[in-house]
């Protein structure tokens, strides 16, 4: 199927007023209807730069500066401001971390949603509440026509999360970029929004970018994978080859280092599980290494990965990773 | 073997403006054994923060008692309090809201000991380096400030601060949720290297089982301010009896796991309200196994094998709906 959106190349970069230093470096991603793409990494990788760069909403002095992102043949670099303003929202919209920040304190409920259907798609009135009203009952929040009436503070995280989505589906947009949408919310919780989140993808054939640092997360949720390093897409392909045929030390490091959960027989042999570690730390903007940018914390990198960018190298079907050692992973970890 | 931590029907309540009471935590009881970790989990609201501030006397218990190596700690006030803290310390969530922007980092690491006036003077800065070395920073970091360190590392200094006098007792409150995954690993292989190393005792909470099953040794489940199970680590991972630690369980996300959210156990609903808590079972709203009975009576604690404990009517009797768990009962 034809891709929804397509990020190719992208090169974002921040101005600090004495240099440009370089955020994302050449990022390339796909995003098809229906499925989901799942964007990893630490913070500092580009991830959320990725997804704002996409809304048009990068902060102040970081600027594109290469590449392309098509949404439906449209190139949003070269859209206009009032075009944007358009698309987000629309054809595309974001779900953030945070709900009690994204969401407006003094608007109900019934108000944050019917303003979206207002402004693009000038419904008005009872209509536009008549839309809300099914939004709620969409993301399945109990007594919805008591609900309307909310302020945010009145709602519990899980709830204020779901009238986040329910914002963000109001116009049935082609894309979806959640940005760590569960992360501050409980894990009963979190379960419910992925169960919510499939099956309203499964109705409206929306594609999603699931921005997340948890593997868990990418394992429940999504059905292709790109895992970032300070500002590079080292490794991408369908979730299981990432994820049981993971192929760049970094990924493999991720891997490592997730404590996994071993119930019935498996508990007994828990306690001797050691948890893998990637020594160090994403290295902060401006002092990215030259070459292969992962190598200073990479147990396999030698003198050519200290000097020499790494080739993107394939690593089986629709996989493929930017290193120089993919034929010794069985090396890490 | 007299337990180093022994805590009895502990209650912290918080009064309102409006006269109401908010049950944050409502008769907890656990000892924990010198060397061991007791990790407590449950979701945001079920009282596992408050029941570490009460065991730091950061809040005052309205009943039970506290009773740390023999020390009253639930009644001790000001300098007999004081003179107990060196033996008691606290890891928090946030390391950066955890430290004092102003205070460099040797100097924020050796606090405690002038505070508390341990050892001679000019000792101390020889036991700063000497933490500082203990938790992977350089001696030299010594001179930085707190916003001049990652997050991690951050976290690492509060780790050298708890440790600088040598307490008995780690009391800490989720202190790698704030983190990356990858630094996640490294603080957790820190806290475990430490414990061996120094022989120390953790109470650690968490909302995240699979971390609790890596680095404690015994483990309690707690929701809306009670224990509802609590037993060794391997006894509980191996064979969880109540439905709420099935329903964490089966939230829990693996990158190994395959199996859609679609076909696992889930619960609805979202814990309801501390302030009223449900009269009978207070996971009965939530619970797929509930009956009239469970929203009428209060579940009474039961035994089982290796000190087992779960606070349910049909504990034992339900076959868990997890296959690890039930292909193990069987």
């Amino acid at each position: 199927m034809d891709p929804v959106l397509e990020i190719t190349d992208l090169k974002v970069g921040v101005d600090t007023g004495r240099q440009v230093q370089s955020v994302l470096d050449g990022v390339s991603l796909k995003l098809t209807p229906g499925k989901t793409l799942g964007v990893v990494g630490e913070s500092g990788c580009g991830k959320s730069m990725t997804a704002l760069s996409t809304m048009g909403l990068l902060p102040d002095r970081f600027a594109v500066s290469g590449g392309s992102i098509n949404l439906m043949g449209e190139d949003l670099l070269a859209a206009k401001p009032a075009r944007m303003r358009e698309l987000r929202g629309n054809a595309i919209s974001m779900i953030f971390q945070e709900p009690m920040t994204a969401l407006n304190p003094v608007l109900t409920v019934e108000r944050q949603i019917a303003e979206v259907v207002e402004l693009h798609q000038g419904k008005t009135g009872a209509e536009a509440r008549e839309i809300a009203l099914e939004m709620l009952r969409a993301v399945q929040i109990p007594s919805p026509e008591d609900r309307l009436a909310a302020y945010p503070h009145e709602l519990s995280g899980g709830m204020r999360q779901r009238v986040m989505i329910a914002i963000a589906l109001a116009c049935r947009p082609k894309v979806i970029i959640a940005d760590e949408p569960t992360t501050a919310l409980d894990v009963t919780v979190q379960a419910q929004i992925f169960r919510l989140l499939r099956e309203l993808q499964e109705q409206t054939e929306t594609a999603i970018m699931l921005i997340t640092h948890d593997l868990g997360a990418v394992a429940e949720m999504a059905d292709e994978v790109a895992v970032l390093y300070a500002g590079k897409c080292v490794e991408s392909g369908p979730v299981r080859e990432i994820l049981s045929n993971p192929s760049h030390p970094y990924t493999r490091g991720l891997m490592a280092c997730t404590p996994r959960l071993r119930l019935g027989a498996a508990a007994a042999s828990a306690a001797e599980e050691g948890l893998g570690e990637i020594p160090g730390m994403v290295p902060p903007l401006g002092r990215f290494p030259k070459a292969c940018r992962f190598a200073p914390r990479c147990a396999l990198a030698d003198a050519r990965c200290h000097a020499e960018a790494p080739p993107l190298v394939p690593a089986g079907p629709d996989h493929s990773a930017l290193c120089w050692h993919t034929d010794k992973m069985e090396q890490v970890a | 073997m007299t337990p180093l931590l022994d805590v009895q029907d502990l209650k912290v309540h918080f009064p309102l403006a409006n006269g109401s009471t908010v049950h944050a935590v409502d008769g907890v009881s656990f000892q924990v054994n010198e060397g061991d970790s007791f990790g407590i989990v449950g979701e945001s609201g079920s009282g596992k923060s408050t029941t570490a501030q009460a065991l730091m006397r950061l809040v005052d218990p309205v009943a039970g008692s506290i009773t740390l190596d023999k020390h009253d700690l639930g009644r001790l006030e000001g300098e007999a309090l004081r003179s107990l803290r060196h033996m008691l310390q606290m890891v928090f969530q946030d390391p950066y809201s955890s430290l004092n922007p102003w205070l460099r980092a040797g100097q924020a690491v050796r606090e405690p000991l002038d505070l508390m006036g341990l050892g001679p003077a000019r000792g101390r800065d020889k036991r700063v380096d000497e933490m500082f070395r203990a938790v992977g920073l350089h001696p030299d970091a010594k001179r930085l400030f707190p916003h001049q360190f990652s997050g991690g590392q951050r976290q690492r200094l509060c780790i050298a601060r708890a440790m600088v006098t040598e307490p008995r007792l780690i009391v800490c409150d989720e202190p790698v949720s704030a983190l990356d995954v990858a630094i996640q690993a490294q603080i957790l292989n820190l806290l475990k290297k430490l414990q061996a190393e120094k022989h120390l005792t953790y109470v650690f909470i968490s909302h995240d089982l699979a971390v609790v099953q890596h680095l404690c040794t015994h483990v309690a489940v707690m929701y809306l301010g009670e224990f509802v199970e609590t037993a060794p680590t391997q006894e509980l991972f191996a064979n969880a009896k109540h439905p709420y630690t099935w329903s964490l369980m089966a939230a829990a996300l693996s990158p190994d796991d395959t199996t859609p959210s679609t076909e696992r156990f889930t619960v609805t609903g979202e814990p309801p309200s501390p302030i009223n808590p449900p009269k009978g079972c207070r996971f009965a709203g939530r619970c797929p196994f509930a009956t009239d009975t469970c929203r009428a009576e209060k579940p009474p604690v039961k035994t089982f094998a290796e000190g087992h404990k779960v606070a349910c009517h049909y504990a034992g009797e339900l076959t868990p709906p997890l296959p690890e768990l039930a292909a193990h009962a069987a």
